[in-house]
């Protein structure tokens, strides 16, 4: 008979990956555990010696280090080590030391080799392949996409706008614009059940002015020979993904809803686009009605509304980012009719440009304003510059009012220096590419994600298309670009409450930006240099990069994961600032960081790291690309 | 492990009677072994004693050891009884939790209600548990040939002697590494010296029961009074102490008493 001991059952109950396990499964590995102390500094497992049992540490903390003496993992209570080696060839890979005064369960391996087998959650969660788990993790949140998980009853707004089969078209017209609807829903006496008419027809916009105005039909036709027949219709219950699959397959606009046989509504294309991208469209649609500075900066709150509600509706990274930067392209647009509406009308054509992160489609709620001004190269300071200067100005203080603070690089259009004519801009680039250093480049980086905002765009499409251009192959070009952007380095992961350095040294806290998301989209742009791609967003440029296949299998993929887990973690915590009623910033605390978050943001960091070492070495001075 | 009052009051409590001798007071365990195994008449400590023990110059990491801890009705052996045992075979190197027992066993004796709340052993538990006699033969094959750890040597001792003396008809003697005696080896020093008392220095006394000397050495807090997991809980700190103050090498001679 084994018994299990009541402490060890109870804590392998509240931890993961032992939580995922039933009750009777923890019950047999509480009985079978072992437990070993060892003292601070001891040895635990070393390398190359046969694995015999897989590692729980229970009270202390030990650090696991790569063969060759660096600094691997830090762990405390709760953490486990020695999965490699067992699933492998049964030899220690990594050694483990203590660092302080350790209580470990031994799980022998068979059983570890039992539950690995048998539980696929817990397989999942102590899966070998770091980079494997992150996957795991994004795909389950993609999953868990609202736009997968919600049925389109949630989408009906309103009662479903009805007339009987014996209504003349004039009559359908009347009544949709009673209602206010693009679509009206034809009914008919159902032979069967006479107390439950059936569908129909539907009539819409569309179908009065091609079936009705169009060929001369008078008005008193009846509604059932402009009505379309055979109706695709969904069911309450069914997800808003598949009416979107139905809407595009069918190739309609409308979608009645029947709930019980009974319509309960109509959902347009429409409302799935608003559905998707929520909330902001409004938000953008009330930038543009706003007169005046004031007012625009009346809107910040709910801007912040919005990004919170995005989160909490489980919008993914690259979907906030898209509807931030939109948002935050709005307030530029609007913000420069504004000022041409009182500077008066330009005296020369112009572009202005977004740079970094607005033109890569991935703000977040704390953002600094970079931005530029391509002017016609017929620009005269002397003659034009006044004006340029003015609006310019203008439309960066207003930024700076609507939460967009202003660049402390000074990358903006009010620096004479960004405004310059299109051929400044071409030499400027061109001079970068082909003669470049790392000191020219080292606040360069930014420039090379621009978009055209306002006024000439395709001046930006044609300096995009001049980078492009150049930068492919460019090896000088790109060992610069690459060893700028090794500068900032992702940490090993945490411990305890500290970040812990890849040189084992503690900090209190970390800037998810510098150290995160920033330096993934600096290597991102190299990579995306190099092939010549002309996409902008970072997701985007992976997936060239992916197709492209510059990168090892795989890599581009786990990158696309790792970059989701960092801007994801970045914008719930700037989100739960703002709950909290602080000013939201980029500095996380490894103490408000889940179990769950630091792990998955270890992985995160790991694939940085490593994808880091690869730019390095593809990226070399003469190397050919 | 039942600590209720001052640590001084089960010495006192067994000091009425004529107790098992101290480990130090036998020179030589292993014939006092073969001595008690000749004299005793029940089979099973005959088994027990026969098994033998190893010597005090026998190097700790040799040693095989088994962690054990009783919760008992009260505190004074004579009156009061046993009512659960957990045993944890050890090493210097490993604790086999996997190998470990326990035991409910019914009390002759009426239950304190306030016991009955710190064990958390039910009565319909205890009315369904055997009488210690009849666990005796597993609980002594289970100690047989290991040297016996313990957090305060002399509940386990004076129990157990009083347990088996009135259903065996006879006493047993084993040699014990008393946990709580090694913490007082560090914190009850002898009485001050000449400066400390000039002074009139006073440090607050270290407590040296079990939960605050695990903590002492960074174990993990447990809920005591459950014999398996204060069992458990002494096989630790063993380890531990083992860990920061003993060499594998030690003779148990030093440990035991």
């Amino acid at each position: 008979m084994q018994i299990e001991q009541l402490e060890i059952l109870d804590f392998l109950r509240t931890h993961p990956p032992f939580d995922e396990l039933p009750d009777e499964v923890l019950s047999r590995v509480a009985a079978v555990v072992d437990v070993r102390y060892y003292k601070a500094g001891a040895s635990i497992v070393e390398f190359g010696q046969v694995a015999e049992f897989w590692h729980v540490v229970r009270s202390g903390a030990v650090e696991v280090f790569r063969r060759n003496g660096t600094l691997y993992n830090r762990l405390t209570a709760g953490g486990y080590f020695g999965e490699f080696g067992l699933l492998r060839n049964g030899r220690v890979r990594f050694p483990v030391t203590a660092l302080e005064d350790t209580l470990l369960y031994l799980i022998p391996r068979e059983l570890f080799a039992e539950l690995f087998e048998q539980h696929e959650r817990f397989a999942d969660l102590v899966e070998v392949e770091d980079r494997t788990r992150l996957r795991q993790v994004m795909s389950r949140r993609e999953e868990s996409n609202d736009l997968l998980s919600a049925t389109v009853e949630t989408l009906v707004g309103r009662a479903a706008v009805t007339l009987p089969a014996s209504a003349s078209a004039r009559e359908v017209a009347q009544r949709m614009s009673e209602e206010g609807v693009s679509s009206l829903l034809i009914l008919e006496d159902n032979p069967d059940v006479p107390e439950l008419p059936q569908l129909a027809g539907i009539v819409t916009d569309r179908d009065l002015r091609t079936r009705l105005v169009a060929p001369g039909l008078p008005y008193d036709t009846p509604a059932t020979e402009i009505m379309s027949r055979g109706v695709v219709a969904v069911s309450h219950n069914q997800l808003v993904f598949e009416a979107m699959l139905a809407m595009l397959r069918r190739n309609v606009h409308h979608l009645p809803v029947l709930k019980n046989q009974r319509p309960l509504g109509v959902i347009a294309l429409s409302d799935i686009i608003r559905y998707a991208s929520r909330n902001s469209l409004f938000l953008v649609g009330s930038i543009f009605r706003q007169q005046s500075v004031d007012e625009l900066a009346a809107l910040v709150p709910e801007v912040r509304a919005c990004f919170a509600r995005m989160i909490a509706e489980d919008a993914s990274a690259n979907m906030i980012g898209s509807a931030m930067s939109a948002i935050g392209r709005s307030f530029k647009q609007r913000l420069l009719e504004l000022a041409e509406a009182e500077l008066g009308p330009p005296p020369l054509p112009y572009c202005f440009l977004a740079l970094g992160s607005m033109a890569r489609q991935e703000q977040l709620i704390v953002t600094d304003q970079d931005n530029a001004l391509v002017l016609d190269n017929r620009f005269d300071p002397a003659q034009h510059d006044a004006y340029f200067k003015a609006l310019a100005a203008f439309v960066s203080d207003g930024l700076a009012r609507c939460g967009y603070s202003y660049c402390s690089g000074g990358v903006m259009a009010s620096n004479e220096k960004w405004r310059q004519p299109l051929r400044v801009w071409e030499r400027t680039f061109t001079d970068w590419i082909e003669r470049p250093t790392p000191e020219s480049l080292l606040n360069a980086g930014i420039f090379f994600d621009l978009d055209g905002v306002w006024g000439r765009v395709e001046w930006a499409a044609r300096l995009r298309e001049l980078i492009a251009r150049k930068a492919k192959g460019n090896s000088r070009f790109l060992a610069c670009m690459a060893r700028n952007a090794l500068l900032r380095t992702p940490p090993l992961g945490f411990f305890k409450d500290f970040v812990v350095e890849s040189d084992g040294r503690h900090t209190r806290a970390i800037n998810i930006k510098r150290r995160g998301t920033a330096p993934l989209a600096d290597l991102v742009r190299v990579h995306a240099l190099a092939i010549g791609s002309q996409s902008l967003n970072s997701f985007e440029r992976l997936k060239d990069i992916i197709d492209a296949a510059i990168l090892p299998l795989g890599r581009g993929q786990d990158l696309y994961d790792a970059l989701e887990f960092i801007a994801m973690v970045r914008a719930r915590h700037q989100a739960e600032d703002l709950a909290a009623g602080i000013e939201p910033d980029n500095g996380i605390d490894p103490e408000k960081l889940s179990e769950f978050e630091r792990k998955s943001l270890r992985d995160a960091f790991l694939i940085l790291g490593n994808a880091q070492k690869f730019l390095k070495y593809r990226y070399q001075p003469g190397r050919a690309n | 492990m039942l600590h209720l009052g001052d640590l001084r009051q089960p010495a006192r409590a067994g000091a009425g009677r004529k107790g098992p001798l101290p480990a130090a007071a036998v020179a030589d365990w292993p014939a006092r072994f073969a001595e008690l195994a000749r004299a005793a008449r029940d089979p099973r400590l005959q088994h027990f004693y026969a098994a033998g023990t190893v010597a005090g110059d026998t190097a700790l990491q040799d040693v095989p050891m088994i962690a054990i801890d009783v919760e008992t009705t009260g505190l004074d052996p004579a009156r009061d009884e046993i009512v659960s045992i957990g045993v944890v075979p050890m090493d210097t190197t490993c604790i086999r939790s996997s190998a470990s027992r326990y035991w409910v066993v019914r009390p002759r004796a009426e239950l304190h209600p306030e016991s009955v709340t710190l064990h958390a052993i039910t009565h319909a538990q205890i009315e369904a548990a055997p009488d210690l006699a009849d666990i005796v033969g597993d609980l002594l094959s289970a100690l047989a040939g290991r040297v016996v750890v313990v957090h305060c040597r002399e509940i386990e001792r004076a129990f157990l002697e009083v347990a088996l003396k009135a259903r065996l008809g006879e006493g047993i003697e084993f040699p014990v590494i008393d946990t709580m005696e090694l913490e007082a080896r560090l914190h009850r020093a002898p009485p001050p010296g000449f400066l400390a008392r000039l002074f009139g220095r006073r440090t607050a006394p270290v407590s040296i029961r079990l939960a605050d000397s695990r903590e002492r050495y960074g174990l993990p807090r447990y809920r005591a009074h459950h014999a398996l997991t204060d069992a458990l809980a002494t096989a630790e700190l063993l380890q531990a102490q083992l860990a920061h103050r003993f060499s594998p090498l030690t003779p148990l001679r030093a440990l035991w008493r």
